[in-house]
Order: structure tokens, then C-alpha cells, then sequence
């Protein structure tokens, strides 16, 4: 094995890497690579240029909440769906909706779920975004019955390709008409 | 008008229509409730789409044929979900309420009094907001379903090294050991975009790890820019205005420690 000496090599080791990876691989991963031979900024670099470098091909480098991975490019999506042609599940919407309550409000309990929704939560739906690693529990709020507290994961980030929950669209852009009290 | 005559009148209606669309008031024949109960999410919902589709007015119920109403919804959901009829039933308490406040005569020496409709129109609005939200995150591109992430196959060569140790690699070892762990001590930070939620999360997961945290420990001053430390110190004192942690301090100038907020 001979370390790679100039920045050529350097992208071939990071594309080999970030092509094989089961997961997103982040910036102190990917300096591993280099056994403490390759500065911070000069992987940046490097990454920007291994981005440009696949702008014609059909796989594109992106970076998302964990750090970076390649993923095909969204117009290839519907002729690979065509492997598998079992359809994904969609949630029901009492998940968006709890999914939707979580990533907007959080950290929130099953109470806070239940009065913004107006209805009981179904453990089901917890179990279900839990199992998914979308959200976890990071706490508990100091009331009666020490009910935990639910945020989204950076699993659930990496997912829908967000790098932060800034990246959601604003929550202003769902207000809609007041509704008036005199008609 | 008896409850069991007006429910049957209006059943009667329902099944020569063979429920082609949705009542245009709160009336739903428990006949049919079943199917309304998977159209709607709830009391709220149910209430959002009588106000947004037929323009009902919330003040215009007619009381007492809602009552009769839902009581005979309890009687059908007993059998399905009673939960569920539970959340209709405090709806319809609510409605009441309002209804019942609204007629009061206001005293004279009351003069700003809050409209008792204010408060479920925020909720209405706050639940609306939250399903668009929602239907806005479903439609968001997903790994491994509107996107496909890559996973290329590569052989797995793992070095097989002799048992044997010098005292020089255990040195170098332990060497390495050090400046991997300076490096790990690095937070990742990325060019990210900041949340004073996200922090919150950040934090309340720190410190539930770790137990107790010194506060100058969550400031990585050296690689975190500016906005990013004040972004992290908004964050603290939000989690401490919700009463999520305990921020402690024995004298003034000595250090600051905060914990997750535990009742003993």
C-alpha cells in the first residue's frame, strides 16, 4: 500500500470510499482515510473538486446532515424503482402529522402531540417513527408523570436530504387565511 | 323532535345518497361513522373542513341537535373507539362553552373580555399549519424511495498481523491513540445552517449522557464561529425557560453547571 501523493490520488481514495460507504461519511471519517496526512481544508477542497468532477456522470456527491455520499441523480430514480416493484408504504397521515408536530416543535411530549392534533396519540405511530431512527427520546419535562421528550434524528436529516432543520421549509409558509370570528 | 326520530330521518336521507360526499353540518349519521373516522384526523379536523369548506360559523351550531348528536356517536363508538369518542365528546364541550359565553349578557364593568373563540381559532390554525406541514414532508424526497443512495461492493481485505508486540509499537501505539482522540475531539461542525431547536436537542442529549456539564464545556469557542455560539447559548437559555435543565452556580464567578432537569 503507498499513500497517495498528490491530489489526484487523494480523490481517487475518497471516491473509492465514499462509494463503497453503507452510510454518509463525514469529515473526521474521511481524514481517517489519510492517516493525519491531509488538512481540514484541503479535504474541502478536495471534495469540492470530486463534486465537479461527477457533475456529467449520473451518481452526484452531496452533503447531508452526517456528511457526504454519493446518491444517483433523481432522474434515475423511477427506472431503479423498477427493480423492486413492490410499492413503498406510504404513512398514514396521523404519522405526517405527528412527524410534521415533532420536527417543527420540538422537543415535545406525547401532550403536546395530542393538543395540537386535538386527538390521543396512537403508541403505534411512535413505534413506528422510532423504528424508523426518525425520532428518539433526548429527555424528560419535569411535570407529573415525567412524560419524555421526542426530537427527530439526524437520520431522519440524512433521509430527506436536509443538512439541518433550518433546511425545512419556514413554518410561515403553511399559514393560511385567518378565520374570521364575524361574518 | 326525538333523538331516535332524527337520527332516523336522516339516515334515511344518507343511504338513498349512498354517501356520495360530506354533510354540509356537524351531523354525521353513526351509520356512516366508520368511514368518516378515516377520512378525518380527529374532532379538529373534522371542524376545520366544516369551516373552510361549507363556511360554517362556529357561533351558528345549533346546540342542542349537536349534543343529541354526539351523544349518539358515543353510543356507536363505545363499540369502535371510545378513545377517539372521547376527543369528539370534549369538541362538542368545547362548542358549548363558546356558544353558551357568547350569549351571556357581558357584564358592564368587563369590558375587555378575551372572545371565547379566540382560542380554538388559534387551534384550528396551529393544527392547520401542521397537516400542511405534514403533506409538505411526505412529499419531500426520501432515501431509498424518490432518491437512491449509492452502496458500490467492494472486497473486504482485512491485514492478518502477528501476535507479536515490540515495546516500540506499543509506544507508537499509544501515540496514535493520542492523536486520534485530538482529532476526535473536534466537533463536526459542517457548513451548517443553524436551529435553536436542533441545539436544543443537541443539548438535552449531552447532558443526558454525560450527566452533569460544565457550561463553558458546550462552547467550542476554538472551531465554532460566533453565530453558532450564540445560536447554542439561545438554545440553553430556551431549554431553561421551558424547564428542561437546572443551570446551578455556588458563588458568583465560580463555574456554572447545568443538568436535565430531574425531580430528585
Amino acid at each position: 500500500m503507498k499513500e497517495p501523493e498528490n491530489i489526484i490520488e487523494m480523490k481517487q481514495v475518497l471516491e473509492a470510499a465514499l462509494l463503497t460507504s453503507p452510510q454518509p461519511l463525514s469529515l473526521d471519517d474521511m481524514l481517517k482515510l489519510f492517516a493525519g496526512r491531509m488538512e481540514r481544508a484541503t479535504l474541502r477542497m478536495v471534495l469540492d473538486e470530486l463534486k465537479n468532477d461527477w457533475e456529467p456522470r449520473t451518481m452526484e456527491l452531496v452533503q447531508v446532515a452526517t456528511g457526504y455520499r454519493f446518491q444517483a441523480k433523481p432522474e434515475y430514480s423511477a427506472f431503479i424503482a423498477r427493480l423492486n416493484p413492490e410499492k413503498q408504504p406510504k404513512y398514514s397521515r396521523a404519522v405526517m402529522e405527528t412527524l410534521a408536530i415533532i420536527a417543527y416543535r420540538q422537543p415535545v411530549t406525547r401532550g403536546d402531540i395530542e393538543e395540537i392534533r386535538g386527538v390521543a396519540v396512537n403508541p403505534n405511530v411512535m413505534r413506528q417513527l422510532q423504528e424508523r431512527d426518525w425520532i428518539d427520546v433526548v429527555g424528560q419535562r419535569e411535570v407529573p408523570g415525567r412524560p419524555s421528550l421526542y426530537a427527530t434524528t439526524k437520520h431522519f436529516l440524512d433521509d430527506l436530504n436536509l443538512r439541518s432543520l433550518a433546511e425545512l421549509p419556514p413554518m410561515e409558509d403553511f399559514a393560511q387565511q385567518e378565520i374570521p370570528l364575524d361574518r | 323532535m326525538s333523538e331516535t326520530s332524527l337520527l332516523t330521518s336522516v339516515q334515511a336521507k344518507i343511504k338513498g345518497e349512498l354517501l356520495t360526499e360530506l354533510p354540509q353540518d356537524l351531523y354525521i349519521p353513526p351509520d356512516a361513522l366508520a368511514v368518516y373516522l378515516e377520512s378525518f384526523e380527529g374532532p379538529l379536523d373534522l371542524l376545520l373542513y366544516l369551516i373552510r369548506k361549507h363556511n360554517l360559523d362556529i357561533l351558528d351550531i345549533p346546540m342542542a341537535q349537536l349534543t343529541a348528536q354526539y351523544m349518539g356517536y358515543v353510543e356507536k363508538m363505545k363499540a369502535i373507539n371510545l378513545e377517539l369518542a372521547a376527543d369528539y365528546l370534549l369538541m362538542s364541550a368545547v362548542l358549548i362553552e363558546i356558544k353558551s359565553r357568547m350569549l351571556l349578557p357581558k357584564p358592564a364593568e368587563i369590558t375587555e373580555e378575551d372572545d371565547p373563540r379566540a382560542e380554538l381559532v388559534r387551534r384550528l390554525m396551529e393544527y392547520e399549519a401542521i397537516k400542511l406541514a405534514a403533506q409538505r414532508l411526505d412529499d419531500m424526497p426520501k432515501a431509498g424511495e424518490e432518491f437512491v443512495v449509492a452502496a458500490a461492493y467492494y472486497q473486504h481485505v482485512s491485514e492478518i498481523k502477528p501476535p507479536e508486540v515490540s515495546l516500540d509499537e506499543l509506544v507508537e501505539a499509544w501515540r496514535n491513540v493520542l492523536k486520534r482522540a485530538k482529532l476526535n475531539s473536534h466537533h463536526k461542525i459542517g457548513r451548517a445552517e443553524l436551529s435553536v431547536r436542533e441545539h436544543m436537542s443537541q443539548i438535552l442529549r449531552r447532558l443526558k449522557a454525560d450527566g452533569l456539564v460544565e457550561f463553558s464545556q458546550l462552547f467550542d469557542v476554538v472551531n465554532e464561529g460566533l453565530p453558532k455560539l450564540v445560536v447554542n447559548f439561545l438554545a440553553i437559555l430556551e431549554l431553561a425557560k421551558e424547564g428542561l435543565i437546572r443551570i446551578t452556580q455556588q458563588e458568583a464567578f465560580s463555574p456554572i453547571y447545568l443538568q436535565v432537569n430531574s425531580a430528585e
